[in-house]
């Protein structure tokens, strides 16, 4: 046999292996013997939808998650974990998806905290302040953590895992709470970090990024690896097709829709926070008229929740004009009386928010269904009429469940979704406002649900859309506005509305006056 | 003069079972527990204690005994709320009945009896300045000592990793697991430090406070002490402030009442409460921002592994 590294370049030695790694909850495998190799000066993307097994597979690999089967090699060698602190002796460092940050203490003990050396705060402080330099991720060490934006948090993350000087890093979905010049920063870092020869696991759900970034993509479903490819090679197109396992229905672009007259206006609203910690919104003005989808963009904690609980009426503000709906003047009215009047509100938190998590859910679809309809009569539920509703949205909306009338916290998080937002669409809302209506849902039911809000517009309704996926607005929005520190940019038409303007409202960045006057004319 | 000094003497025999049950439970709401046995663990503390000297003649064996009663007793709802995620409201209440009827059983046989109780420092020329000697040189050993514990808690929480770690498992347990931190085992230590607190605090009304046990001697101090931290922001320096001050008004009102003041002794005796209340909102309120308790107070928590 011919020698192969005079034929080929020497084969690299894997940073780090899995081989048959298998996890098993219960009856339920979340991993069911994945087989990946991580070589250095390599980013490789993890792709899957929600529930394929990246949280699970990344766990297991930072110690977190013991493996009920097959092992892990680290440069060759068989390891076997004891915790996250072992993982990261050997050089293997994690920035989470929902940060493991701790709000109430400062920048520098939040890094203190996840390293594991007996060095004091202040020495700390000083090295986290060189690598921060040293990378362009600039960091107040002093400050507490409530205190910083989401882009700064992420950095904090990152820091605290540079400052191990890792050769393997693992990102969960960094991009996904930044600005997209926010992202592009960081892609320059982990750039930088490739050349370093050190190895990058990245997880994301945004194809076009991965195609940009990665050099190798392993895809899962269902627990399961299905393939391993050069995502440049590939279209975005073939990658969903594999994280899905089927195609994807096309969202159909909205039929030219009348625009008629104003359904939702919000007059200079200035709310102070209810909670500690929260975004005071400040001077909010808006028209949305009936046939027409207005987005809302912007970075989470931007002031998105605190502008929902004031137009839902979990908040009231002091002068009724402030909020009309229809023509009535309703800042003061509970949640049911703006029910009554046609209005309808699907919050961004599906369990605990938008359903009770432990009721039925015909008895979900009584607790918002009460105050306009036929389910209550005379002070008593009319069950047939609830269970009617959950049949109907079951039909409309393709909830699959496993009984007719389970439990709200039994269905899984995509259908659940469509069952929240199906519950209101279905009571042909004049005005529909809501909150991230397919966050962590999968791409199938996302389609169904954006082309149900495209056709409640078509009829006629006033449809408020908040996000943070761009291109889900850019998808069905007529126009576009962005939220930053609590106010709220002039609204820009969707042939404007670009991913860079976008992108440069969300960072705080205002339009230059002829533009912003040009758009608010539009 | 002599007055002045008799009353100080007994506020700071008044304040000190409120600062080291305070002190105790400070640190365990600082991980994240919420343990509202706290008269519970002291009412045991307080027949063990005394029952320990009584037998053994040595005030500092009642001492440890009261520790140890409080740390058995915090054992158990570590057990139920960290071991079993039982609720910590439900399991911090069923411990303080358990612990009244518990302290009944055991100091039943010791009621009527009589000790000596702790004596007080004595230092030849200093205790004997007048006015301030007594006060600074003369006090019994547990004055001392819950005052060094409290600055070893400031310390404690603010200048060690430790004590870092303890905050963050309080702040935040699911960044702290996922960061690779034992936040049950903390806590747990948590829990049985604030048990031990707890125990001595309540071993302090029997050795040293009054010389003898009688059923229900706590009378509602562990609910103070428990008070005393949420109305302090969790901040040691507050908590000193808010225990003196509480025993300052309760003997001062005493005074009050025993030199015939025209107003009515309810109110009279509604007062420390009162004060206490007012004085630490208002320091509370003038926060710069940030949480004030700790974030996952009272939050179960079940890794999954």
């Amino acid at each position: 046999m011919p020698d192969p590294a005079l034929a080929h370049p020497a084969p690299v030695q894997p940073l780090l292996q899995t081989v048959g790694l298998t996890k098993r909850y219960g009856d339920f495998l979340a991993n069911d013997r994945i087989d990946i190799e991580i070589v250095p000066r390599e980013i490789h993307a993890l792709l899957g939808e929600n529930g394929a097994g990246k949280s699970t597979l990344v766990k297991t690999i930072y110690g977190l998650v013991q493996p009920s089967g097959g092992e892990l090699r680290w440069q060759g060698r068989p390891i076997k974990l004891s915790g996250p602190s072992e993982a990261r002796s050997l050089g293997i460092g994690m920035v989470f998806q929902h940060f493991s940050l701790f709000d109430n203490l400062t920048v520098a003990e939040n890094v203190a905290l996840g390293l594991d050396g007996k060095e004091p705060l202040r020495a700390v402080s000083a090295r986290l302040a060189d690598v921060a330099r040293d990378y362009g991720l600039p960091l107040d060490p002093k400050r507490e953590v409530w205190q910083l934006s989401v882009g700064e948090r992420q950095r904090i993350e990152i820091v605290r895992a540079l400052m191990q000087n890792p050769k393997f890093l693992i990102l969960d979905e960094p991009t996904a709470v930044l600005t997209p010049q926010e992202a592009d920063q960081l892609f320059i870092v982990l750039e930088r970090l490739k050349q370093e020869g050190r190895a990058i696991l990245y997880i994301s759900h945004k194809l076009d990024e991965v195609k940009r970034l990665c050099d190798t993509a392993t895809i899962l479903r269902g627990g399961r690896k299905v393939a391993t490819c050069n995502p440049k090679l590939e279209t975005a197109g073939s990658l969903a097709r594999m994280m899905v396992g089927s195609e994807i229905k096309e969202v159909k672009p909205s039929a030219e829709r009348r625009t008629t007259v104003p359904r939702l206006v919000v007059n200079d609203l200035t709310l102070q926070p209810a909670e500690l910690h929260g975004v005071r919104l400040q001077n909010i003005s808006f028209e949305l008229k009936g046939g027409e989808i207005l987005g809302i963009a912007g970075v989470a904690g931007n002031g998105q929740d605190e502008l929902f609980a004031a137009l839902s009426g979990e908040r009231l503000v002091k002068e009724p004009g402030t909020i009309i709906i229809d023509g009535i003047a309703c800042g003061n009215l509970s949640i049911s009386e703006r029910r009554k009047m046609g209005a309808a509100f699907v919050p961004e938190e599906r369990l605990g928010h938008g359903t009770a998590p432990r009721m039925r859910l015909s008895e979900n679809a009584l607790l918002t269904g009460h105050a306009a309809g036929d389910m209550v009569r005379h002070g008593f539920i009319n069950a047939a009429a609830t269970l009617r509703t959950v049949d109907r949205t079951t039909e409309t909306f393709d909830v699959r469940k496993a009984k007719r009338d389970p439990e709200a916290a039994s269905l899984s998080g995509g259908n659940l979704q469509k069952f929240v937002v199906g519950r209101e669409i279905l009571r042909q809302p004049a005005v529909l406002v809501v909150n991230q209506p397919t966050w962590g849902v999968d791409a199938g039911a996302a389609a169904i649900i954006r082309q149900a809000l495209i056709d409640l517009a078509s009829a006629g309704a006033a449809v408020l859309v908040t996000s943070q996926d761009l291109d889900e607005l850019i998808e069905i929005a007529d126009r576009i506005a962005v939220m930053f520190h609590g106010r709220l940019s002039a609204a820009l038409p969707r042939m404007e509305a670009t991913r860079e303007k976008l992108g440069l409202l969300m960072g705080g960045a205002s339009l230059d006056q002829k533009e912003a006057a040009h758009a608010t004319r539009a | 003069m002599v007055l002045v000094e008799a009353i100080i003497l007994s506020v700071l025999a008044a304040s000190t079972p409120l600062l080291l049950a305070a002190t105790g439970e400070l640190v365990t709401e600082r991980a994240g527990v919420l343990n509202l046995g706290v008269e519970g663990m002291m009412i045991v503390g307080a027949a063990c204690g005394f029952g320990g000297a009584w037998l053994s003649g040595s005030i500092v064996v009642g001492a440890l005994c009261g520790i140890i009663a409080g740390m058995l007793m915090s054992l158990i709802f570590a057990f139920m709320t960290l071991g079993l995620a039982v609720n910590q409201v439900a399991t911090g209440l069923a411990l303080t009945i358990f612990g009244i009827g518990l302290s009944g059983l055991i100091g039943a046989r010791f009621v009527g009896e009589r000790i000596n109780t702790a004596p007080h420092l004595s230092v030849p020329g200093l205790s004997d300045i007048p006015l301030v000697g007594r006060i600074l040189f003369g006090e019994d050993a547990f004055v001392y000592l819950s005052l060094a514990l409290i600055v070893a808690v400031w310390w404690f929480l603010y200048r060690t990793r430790a004590g870092l770690v303890l905050r963050a498992c309080g702040d935040n347990h699911i960044s702290a697991h996922a960061l690779g931190y034992p936040v049950l085992r903390i806590r747990m230590l948590a829990v049985l430090f604030g048990g031990a607190c707890a125990g001595l605090a309540g071993a302090y009304l029997p050795l040293a406070y009054t010389p003898f046990f009688i059923p229900g001697m706590t009378a509602g101090r562990g609910w103070i002490a428990l008070a005393l931290v949420v109305f302090a922001s969790w901040r040691p320096g507050r908590l000193v402030i808010g225990a003196y001050l509480f025993g300052a008004v309760t003997i001062l009102q005493l005074h009050a009442q025993g030199a015939g003041v025209g107003i009515p002794s309810q109110f009279m005796s509604a007062l420390p409460y009162l004060a206490t209340v007012i004085v630490l909102v208002l320091l509370s309120r003038a926060r710069t921002g940030g949480s004030t308790a700790p974030a996952a107070l009272g939050t179960v928590f079940v890794p999954d592994r």
